[in-house]
């Protein structure tokens, strides 16, 4: 669906070259962590990556509901979803355990909020399994957490970036950029980057002193 | 009859069995009798006298008030418990039960083991019931109470028993094996014997009658009928009541259903109080039911499972599916959990299983290979997601046609209907694939020839992807009057704003909501830590729908 190395285009706004995500080799757990629990930001990185051949498992748990919203469909790729409002994080656990046990699914994604104490090496562990298993991809997301043990495979903590410059007007968000820092992966390197993702797949942003991007960002403030 | 009240009322206290006692309920004039004990009535108390007046006759007597709500929701359980004999029953009258059991005697080895069965099982309880089998309602109520001894008529179309016993004193009645007659001559000739009143006539006309010197229904059914008709036509239907009692007339019973819901029974020699036994039970009812939804067709979308208990009461586990299914394996696992919850109390001496709402199910074939298909997969995830956590937290997104944000987005219960369907089939305005479930399209009256057009300008819209419950008020430094923000602050965090795109405006609906609902302008922020947010400004200065405009943080943007 995504990052094969094709020939670099420049982007407008200063998105740089593409650049190939580190995927694990088949679906697995990976754990997503909210750099900030008031930071969306983590939810277009996972969105970008999604297929949606399939319906959606979305657990989010009542914590994460008060906290940073209720998922809205129409902001989604996809409607085809089942949303599951669970009370704790063990009803949210057990949700997508179920879920990641279907194969049917195109992914399961849990949002959990702060460190319960449900959250444990074990679970995570399990739903790990589950997922490798069925070959349902599951994304845990931590809004508020720590990076304590985890069975998860891959483990990626999200912030977001300045948006790139709209074309069309310069004091616009433009395309959304990432923080994205792999901090934990079987298979790969861990890395921090900056990304964007535009015309289906990921680009490295420019870094913020790069001139192009400086310019602009002088013209619109 | 007024005994259901005194046995209550007995059973729930210690009083010896043999002291006079009435329980009354307030009359015109002071308490009246409303039910008595043995021992009182054979002292000279009566239904319906005064108590003052019984008093003269037995000054002993002991007073307690009467309860009839309670009593009527006994009744009420009663009547569901008695649905272990028949899956119609219905309350009649405040004291009695009457149970359609056509074709369901064989069950219980025939009309005589189950007039048996009945009995016993209500002596068992501190009841007596008063039982009576006739081939019509009315002729049912009438032998139940009014014969000298407990009859039975045959072709059982109607059973009432008529719940009757005084004191803690359990009078356990066998029935008196009686002649079975056949076809209404004989059911005329058992009914002949009894009073008028017993075809539940008002008081009035049974006093006319027998001022008439019409005691009988015998005597009663020798007069000619045009002259019965002409003499009572301002009053009650005294030819109707003696045909619906004949079967002349039909009487139906209001819950009479042609197809009765495919059901499975239980029953247990001893009864059961280990816990686990509701599981087993199921076990052992599941293919039964499953075997009869085969035959018929059917799937299973709602389930009960119904504990008789040994005390007269019923403890009941239900749960819903997302599509019709026969699948012993789902079903069992649906129904485990809740099925051991069950308390048992006293002991469990029966079980049903009732599929209380079948869809048509066709043998179907769900792929060559041993793996399930999507689409039944996924209704089987619903149905124990819905089963644990409730339907209101599992839920599907449905696309309304609203531009305000909270609405265009509704979210029902995914074990609803929207999953039933079978794709390509039937109801052409749910589309549950792709663009979504646009179900309810205003103006479009060529949406049922294909989905329905899509607002196009949704589409170019950029919406977040979370949405909080309630907009958050903030505090926004803008550019007076309708400017853009600078800097807000959200839960105590200062956020300046970076960039900003909007506003997009969003009317308030005036069809629904009052006229002093003010418009919304959003924006697009991106703060200076780069995270994106959708703020608006609700309402204009001077708009003259309340004072200076206030701002709200309403979604977040990935």
């Amino acid at each position: 669906m995504r990052s094969e190395p094709a020939e670099p285009c420049a982007l407008p706004g200063g998105a740089g070259e593409p650049w190939r995500l580190p995927e694990p080799q088949r679906p697995t757990l990976t754990e997503l962590f909210a750099a900030h629990p008031r930071d969306g930001g983590w939810a277009g990185f996972l969105l970008a990556q999604l297929t949606t051949d399939k319906p959606l498992l979305w657990v989010q748990d009542r914590m994460a509901i008060l906290e940073s919203g209720r998922i809205h469909p129409p902001g989604l790729p996809t409607q085809n979803l089942i949303h599951v409002e669970a009370r704790d994080a063990r009803d949210a656990l057990w949700a997508m355990e179920e879920g990641v046990r279907c194969s049917c699914l195109s992914a399961v994604i849990g949002e959990i909020w702060g460190d319960p104490r449900a959250l444990d090496f074990t679970a995570t562990r399990r739903l790990a399994v589950a997922s490798e298993r069925s070959g349902t991809p599951c994304w845990l997301v931590r809004l508020g957490g720590t990076a304590n043990l985890s069975g998860a495979r891959m483990r990626w903590r999200l912030a977001s970036a300045f948006s790139l410059v709209n074309e069309l007007d310069p004091k616009a968000p433009g395309l959304p950029a990432w923080d994205a820092e792999l901090f934990r992966a079987r298979g790969s390197p861990p890395g921090r980057w900056t990304i964007a993702y535009e015309a289906d797949r990921f680009h490295l942003v420019a870094a913020s002193g790069d001139r192009a991007l400086g310019e602009e960002q002088r013209l619109s403030a | 009859m007024p005994h259901l009240a005194i046995e209550r009322w007995a059973k729930s206290s210690d009083y010896p069995p043999e002291t006079p006692i009435v329980l009354t309920v307030e009359g015109a004039h002071g308490p009246v009798i409303h039910a008595v004990t043995r021992a009182a009535a054979e002292r000279g108390a009566r239904t319906g006298a005064r108590l003052t007046d019984a008093r003269a006759l037995e000054p002993s007597l002991t007073a307690r008030p009467a309860d009839p709500e309670g009593d009527a929701a006994a009744v009420e359980r009663l009547a569901k418990w008695a649905g272990r004999w028949s899956p119609l029953v219905e309350v009649d009258g405040t004291d009695g039960l009457r149970l359609d059991v056509t074709g369901v005697a064989h069950l219980f080895g025939g009309e005589r083991g189950l007039v048996r069965d009945i009995q016993r099982r209500f002596a068992s309880i501190g009841l007596t019931g008063r039982i009576a089998i006739a081939p019509t309602a009315a002729a049912a109520w009438a032998l139940a109470h009014y014969a000298p001894s407990p009859q039975r008529g045959e072709d059982d179309s109607a059973k009432q028993s008529g719940v009757r016993g005084i004191g803690a004193h359990r009078q356990g009645r066998t029935p008196s094996p009686c002649p079975l007659p056949a076809g209404e001559r004989d059911l005329a000739e058992q009914l002949v014997p009894l009073h008028v009143s017993a075809l539940r006539l008002e008081p009035e006309t049974v006093r006319t009658l027998e001022r008439l010197g019409l005691k009988t229904i015998g005597a009663l059914m020798e007069m000619p009928r045009l002259a019965l008709a002409r003499r009572f036509k301002n009053e009650e239907d005294v030819v109707g009541a003696l045909d619906r009692a004949l079967g002349r007339k039909p009487e139906p019973l209001t819950a009479a259903s042609a197809d009765p819901p495919p059901r499975a029974l239980l029953k247990f020699q001893e009864p059961m109080t280990h816990p686990e036994a509701a599981a087993q039970a199921l076990e052992r009812l599941i293919p039964d039911l499953v075997r009869q939804l085969q035959e018929r067709h059917l799937g299973a979308r709602k389930l009960t499972l119904s504990g008789f208990r040994i005390n007269g009461s019923v403890v009941t586990a239900s749960v819903a599916t997302a599509i019709p299914s026969r699948e012993p394996k789902h079903l069992q696992r649906l129904l485990a959990d809740k099925a051991v919850a069950l308390d048992p109390e006293f002991g469990f001496d029966a079980f049903t299983l009732q599929a209380d709402w079948c869809e048509r199910l066709d043998a179907a074939q769900e792929s060559l290979v041993d793996e399930p298909s999507g689409r039944g997969e996924i209704a089987r995830l619903v149905d124990r997601l819905t089963v644990k956590l409730g339907s209101k937290r599992v839920r599907k997104p449905q696309a309304e046609e609203s531009h305000l944000p909270e609405r265009a987005s509704e979210w029902v219960a995914a074990i609803s209907s929207s999953l039933s369907r079978s794709d390509g089939e039937g109801d052409r305005s749910t589309k549950s694939s792709g663009g979504g479930v646009w179900r309810r399209p205003l103006h479009h009256a060529a949406s049922r020839h294909g989905s329905p057009p899509q607002p196009a300008a949704r589409e170019e819209l950029r919406r977040p992807h979370h949405l909080l419950d309630r907009p958050e008020a903030i505090h926004v430094i803008y550019a007076t009057p309708e400017g853009m923000p600078r800097r807000f602050v959200w839960r105590r965090a200062v956020h300046d704003i970076a960039r900003v795109e909007g506003p997009e405006r969003i009317a308030p609906e005036w069809w629904r909501q009052p006229s002093s609902a003010r418009l919304r302008d959003y924006y697009r922020v991106e703060d200076a830590d780069g995270r994106r947010y959708w703020i608006y400004r609700e309402g204009l200065i001077g708009d003259g729908r309340g004072g200076l405009p206030n701002w709200f943080i309403h979604g977040l943007f990935g």
